[in-house]
C-alpha cells in the first residue's frame, strides 16, 4: 500500500489507497440436504488521487502492477471531478467490537450440523416443505492510508444463518423463512425455527381480501422493504443538496409522526452493520435522522459535505466506485405496543411480512408498491389466514406522518436495519 | 501480470490429476470504465482492472467451489475444491457428459468502447445531460455509463479449453422533476454488445424522458384494481422474463417433485397464439454467446409453443437429473460465483394483431410503456412501468403516474388475448438471481394485451 501511495505522490498533489480483502465460507443446502461448500477469497485495491485539483480513481484486484493503477488514476483525473475536500489527517476512532476469533474456528462439521438442524426442525413440523439453507462464516479486512497522514483499518468477522422454505400445494406456492447475522458465531437455530414455524402455522388457510383502504401492520421485514427503502435516498446528503429529496429543506421540521425516531448507528457491538470508520478513514458516529418526528440530520461523505458546507458524518461508503453517502445501520426506536395488541386492535386489515417488487417505482418520491409475498389477514382482532394475489401501495410521507402504532418488538433485519412492527391506517390494498 | 493462457494450461494439468466425478475451472480478466453524473456535476470517472478465477468440483453429488483473485497456489485451491465436494457428497453424481471442446471465440467488435477516449465519452454524456437540463422543471438528473471488456477461459478435466471475449456497454439516465415536495422520476436504460454505436444516438429519447418526468408531476394516480392492460414491447419483454422466464429455469425444478408436476411438458400455460423462446444463439444481443460457462454451445429453446410448455433451461446437472438435453444456460456473472441456470435472450414470438386492433375494442383500460423493474417468486410476479396512459373507448387517453403490475403465472399468461406483430428486443436490462447481479440478458416481445391484470394504485 505504501508503495502505491509513494508512486502516486510523485504525480499527484494528494493520494489515498484503500484496500479490502475478504474470505468467506458459505455452506449451502438445497432440497433439504447439503449441496455445496464454497471458499471465496477476494481482494481489491483502490487509488484515489487529487491532481490539478481534480479526482482520479482506479481500482484493481491485484497488487502486482502498482504503476498501472497510478497511470489509470492519472488518466481519469484529466477529466475528473473538481475536488472540494481534503483527505482526513490522523483521527481517533470510536471503539466498536466487531471481531470474534471464534467465527473462524467454527468447523465445517459444525456449520453442516447447524444447517441440518434448521431443516430437520422445520420438516419435522411440516414434512411436505422443501428447504434451502445457508450457513456462512467470513472475515472482512479494510485498510486506508492517505498522504495527509490519515490512516484507518479494521477486521470484522461475520456469521450468517438462514433458511428459505417452500410449500407447494397444487399450484399454490408459499415462501417463508428467516435469517440472522452477527459478528459472533450463531450456534443456536431456535429463533429462526420458531419464526419459520409460526409463519407456516399462520399460513395454513388462505383468507379473502377485498380491495379497499385498510389498516396494515408492517412486520420488521415489511417495514424494511416498504417503508424504509425510500428513506435511504431521502437522507442521502447528495439528494438533499440537489433538492431532489422531499425533505431537502425540512431540516428541523416535524415531517413525521411524533413517535418516530430513527438514527444511523454503526456502533452497536457485534452487529454486522457496525464499524469504527467509513471507507474514507472518517470516524463513524451515531447520527440521529428523525428525532420524535423532526428531521434532524442528513448523511454525508467528504465531498458532499464540502459542497454542502458541513461535516462528513462518516457515511462515505464504496460500492465498487468512489465513496458516496450511505447509511450503515438504520435503527428505529421501539414503541410500547405489543404485536398481539396491535393485531387485537384491528377489525379488518393485513400484516405485511414480505413485499415482492419493493424498490421498483418512484422511491425518491416516497412511493412504494408491491405484491404481498408473505402476509396475513386480520379479522376482528384475529389472524385468520394468509393473503394472496394482493397488492399494497402507498406513499411513506403520508403514512409515516400519522402512525397508528409502533411495536415493542424491534428486531435486526440483516444487520443493516433494526425495526419494530409499525401499524398504519388507511393503506391502499388491491386484490383480485 | 501472469498470462491467463499459461495459467489456464497449468490448471488443465492440475485438473486431470484430481480424483473427482467432474471438475472445471474458470479464469477471467476484465477492464471496466465508468462515468457518472449527478445533476449538472460530474460525479465520478473510474477505471477498474480485475483478474480472478475459480475451481468447481463434483464428488458423489456434492459440490465444492473455490474462487480467488490470487493466482498463486493453484494446486491447493484445486485440492480444496475437491476436498469440499468430497465432504458434501453422499449420493451418486449425475452430470451430463459432453464432448470436449477447444475453441477460441474472439469478439466481433464493431466500435470498441474500450478504445474510445474517456474525454469523448464524457463529451457524449455532457450532451445527454444537457438534453435533460434543457427541459424546464427538472430538479436533478442522474447518468451512469459503464463499459467492460472481458476475456474468459473455461476448462475442464475432460479436455475442454474455451476462450471467449466480449465487450458490453450500458447507460442509464434518470430525470427527476420536483414541485412542492412532490418528486417524480423517469428513467431509461440502454445496453449494447460489442458495439458502442447504439449508445451514441439517444439524444431524442433522453430529452423525451426529461419531458415525461415533468409531465408526471401533474398526472393523476390510477386507482388500484383489475384492468385490461396493453403492454409495449419493452415492458412486455420484462413481463415475459419475470412472469414465465424464471419458472422455466430448471434449477428451481429439478429436485422438487411438486414443481416437476406443475411443470410437466405439455401443460397448458396460455392460449394457442402464445409462443415463448429463449435463445443465446440470436446474434449480437446482450444475452448472446457461443458457449455457456459449462462449455455447452448456445441453443434456441422453445419454452412455450402454441400455449403449451415444451422446454426448459438447463445446466449440465439439471439436464442429467431430468433426463433432458442440455440447453447451454449455465451462466455466472463472474469468477466469484459458480454457474447457475439463467436466461439469455427471452422473447414472445410475434403474432398478427396491430396495435390499433388491440386497443380498438377496449372501453376502459391501461396502456403501459417502458420499464422500471420486475421481480418474481415463481408463482407471483411484479413488474413496473415507466410510463402509463389510460385507454378510453379504443383510444389512448391521458397520462397517469407509472404503475406496478402484478400477476400469477397460472392465470395471467392465460389472460393474454392479443399478441402484436411488432417484436422489439430490449437491451437495457440485467437480471439478478441467487446473489448474482446484474447478468447481461435481453428480453423482448411485440405489444400484448392482458385481460384482468392486477394494478397497484390508490
Amino acid at each position: 500500500m505504501e508503495e502505491i501511495l509513494a508512486l502516486a505522490k510523485k504525480v499527484a498533489e494528494e493520494a489515498e489507497v484503500y484496500m479490502v480483502s475478504s474470505e468467506e465460507t458459505p455452506v449451502q443446502f438445497e432440497s433439504n440436504r447439503l449441496k455445496n461448500i464454497q471458499y471465496k477469497q477476494s481482494q481489491s485495491v483502490a487509488l484515489r488521487i487529487i491532481k490539478n485539483g481534480k479526482t482520479g480513481y482506479a481500482t484493481a484486484t491485484s497488487m502486482d502492477n502498482p504503476q498501472k493503477l497510478v497511470d489509470d488514476a492519472v488518466a481519469t483525473a484529466e477529466s475528473g471531478t473538481k475536488v472540494e475536500f481534503q483527505f482526513p489527517s490522523a483521527k481517533i476512532f470510536p471503539k466498536v467490537d466487531i471481531f470474534d476469533a471464534a467465527v473462524e474456528k467454527v468447523s465445517l462439521e459444525k456449520m453442516t450440523e447447524l444447517g441440518e438442524e434448521l431443516i430437520s426442525q422445520v420438516t419435522k413440523y411440516s414434512p411436505e416443505v422443501i428447504c434451502e439453507g445457508g450457513v456462512t462464516k467470513g472475515t472482512y479486512t479494510l485498510n486506508i492510508i492517505n498522504t495527509r497522514g490519515g490512516q484507518a483499518g479494521f477486521r470484522q468477522s461475520v456469521f450468517g444463518l438462514g433458511i428459505e422454505v417452500q410449500r407447494i400445494r397444487g399450484t399454490d406456492m408459499l415462501f417463508v423463512g428467516d435469517h440472522q447475522s452477527s459478528c459472533h458465531p450463531i450456534l443456536t437455530t431456535d429463533e429462526i425455527v420458531k419464526t419459520t414455524i409460526r409463519q407456516l402455522e399462520l399460513a395454513k388457510n388462505i383468507a379473502k381480501v377485498t380491495s379497499k383502504p385498510m389498516s396494515v401492520i408492517f412486520a420488521p421485514d415489511g417495514v424494511t422493504s416498504s417503508l424504509v427503502l425510500p428513506l435511504i435516498p431521502a437522507f442521502n446528503g447528495k439528494t438533499v443538496l440537489e433538492g431532489a429529496s422531499p425533505i431537502s429543506n425540512k431540516l428541523g421540521e416535524m415531517v413525521f409522526d411524533i413517535n418516530l425516531t430513527i438514527s444511523d448507528n454503526p456502533l452497536v457491538p457485534y452487529n454486522t452493520g457496525s464499524r469504527p470508520c467509513d471507507d474514507e478513514a472518517v470516524p463513524c458516529q451515531v447520527t440521529p435522522l428523525i428525532t420524535k418526528g423532526v428531521v434532524s440530520n442528513f448523511l454525508y461523505d467528504l465531498q458532499t459535505a464540502a459542497r454542502a458546507k458541513t461535516k462528513s458524518t462518516g457515511n462515505g461508503q464504496r460500492q465498487g466506485g468512489l465513496p458516496s453517502p450511505s447509511p450503515h445501520a438504520f435503527v428505529i426506536t421501539s414503541g410500547n405496543v405489543s404485536f398481539d395488541d396491535m393485531v387485537k386492535s384491528i377489525d379488518d386489515g393485513i400484516i405485511v411480512e414480505q413485499l415482492l417488487g419493493a424498490g421498483q417505482g418512484n422511491m425518491l418520491g416516497g412511493d412504494f408498491s408491491g405484491n404481498v409475498l408473505l402476509g396475513f389477514k386480520i379479522e376482528k382482532g384475529e389472524i385468520v389466514g394468509r393473503v394472496k394475489d394482493t397488492m399494497i401501495s402507498g406513499n411513506i410521507y403520508q403514512l409515516l406522518k400519522n402512525i397508528a402504532a409502533i411495536g415493542n418488538d424491534a428486531k435486526w433485519v440483516g444487520g443493516f436495519m433494526s425495526t419494530p412492527s409499525i401499524c398504519c391506517a388507511n393503506v391502499s390494498v388491491a386484490s383480485r | 501480470m501472469a498470462d491467463l493462457q499459461i495459467v489456464g494450461q497449468q490448471l488443465a494439468e492440475l485438473l486431470k490429476r484430481q480424483n473427482a466425478d467432474y471438475i472445471e475451472a474458470h479464469l477471467e480478466e476484465s477492464q471496466y470504465s465508468s462515468i457518472s453524473y449527478r445533476g449538472k456535476q460530474l460525479e465520478s470517472i473510474s477505471k477498474t482492472t480485475s483478474v480472478g478465477g475459480n475451481v468447481r468440483a463434483l464428488v458423489k453429488g456434492g459440490w465444492g467451489f473455490v474462487s480467488f483473485n490470487d493466482l498463486n497456489g493453484l494446486e491447493e485451491k484445486v485440492a480444496l475444491a475437491v476436498k469440499q465436494a468430497r465432504f458434501v457428497g453422499k449420493e451418486t453424481s449425475q452430470f451430463y457428459e459432453s464432448k470436449p471442446i477447444v475453441a477460441n471465440v474472439e469478439a466481433k467488435i464493431k466500435e470498441n468502447p474500450a478504445l474510445i477516449p474517456l474525454s469523448e465519452k464524457k463529451q457524449l454524456l455532457d450532451e445527454y445531460n444537457e438534453a435533460i437540463w434543457s427541459t424546464s422543471g427538472i430538479q436533478t438528473s442522474n447518468l451512469g455509463y459503464g463499459d467492460s471488456h472481458k476475456k474468459t477461459i473455461f476448462l475442464n478435466a475432460g479436455g475442454s479449453f474455451i476462450t471467449q471475449e466480449r465487450a458490453d456497454v450500458t447507460i442509464r439516465a434518470v430525470a427527476v422533476a420536483a414541485k412542492d415536495g412532490d418528486v417524480q422520476q423517469a428513467g431509461l436504460s440502454e445496453g449494447s454488445r460489442d458495439d458502442f454505436r447504439p449508445i451514441r444516438k439517444l439524444h431524442k429519447d433522453i430529452q423525451q424522458l426529461a419531458q415525461r418526468a415533468v409531465k408526471m408531476l401533474t398526472a393523476p394516480t390510477l386507482k388500484g384494481g383489475e384492468y385490461t392492460v396493453v403492454l409495449d414491447p419493452i415492458l412486455a419483454g420484462v413481463f415475459v422474463h419475470e412472469a414465465f422466464g424464471h419458472l422455466s429455469e430448471s434449477d428451481f425444478v429439478y429436485e422438487n417433485a411438486q414443481l416437476k408436476e406443475i411443470m410437466t411438458l405439455g401443460k397448458v400455460f396460455g392460449g394457442p397464439q402464445l409462443n415463448i423462446i429463449d435463445s443465446a444463439s440470436r446474434q449480437r444481443l446482450r444475452g448472446s454467446f457461443e458457449y455457456d460457462d459449462e462449455g455447452t454451445p448456445s441453443t434456441k429453446t422453445y419454452l412455450i409453443r402454441e400455449g403449451k410448455l415444451t422446454g426448459r433451461l438447463h445446466s449440465l446437472e439439471t439436464a442429467a437429473k431430468m433426463r433432458e438435453k442440455p440447453t447451454g444456460n449455465a451462466r455466472a456473472i463472474n469468477y466469484r460465483h459458480p454457474p447457475i441456470v439463467r436466461m439469455t435472450n427471452t422473447y414472445i414470438v410475434p403474432g398478427e394483431s396491430s396495435f390499433e386492433d388491440m386497443i380498438t375494442d377496449i372501453k376502459e383500460g391501461v396502456y403501459c410503456k417502458n420499464w422500471y423493474g420486475g421481480q418474481t417468486s415463481m408463482e407471483m410476479f411484479t413488474f413496473s412501468s415507466g410510463e402509463t396512459f389510460r385507454i378510453r373507448n379504443g383510444k389512448i387517453a391521458e397520462m397517469v403516474r407509472p404503475v406496478m403490475l402484478s400477476g400469477n403465472v397460472f392465470n395471467t399468461l392465460m389472460n393474454i388475448d392479443a399478441i402484436g406483430d411488432d417484436l422489439n428486443m430490449n437491451q437495457g436490462g440485467g437480471c439478478s438471481k441467487g446473489g448474482q447481479s446484474s447478468l447481461p440478458v435481453s428480453n423482448g416481445s411485440p405489444h400484448i394485451r392482458i385481460q384482468k391484470c392486477l394494478v397497484g394504485g390508490k
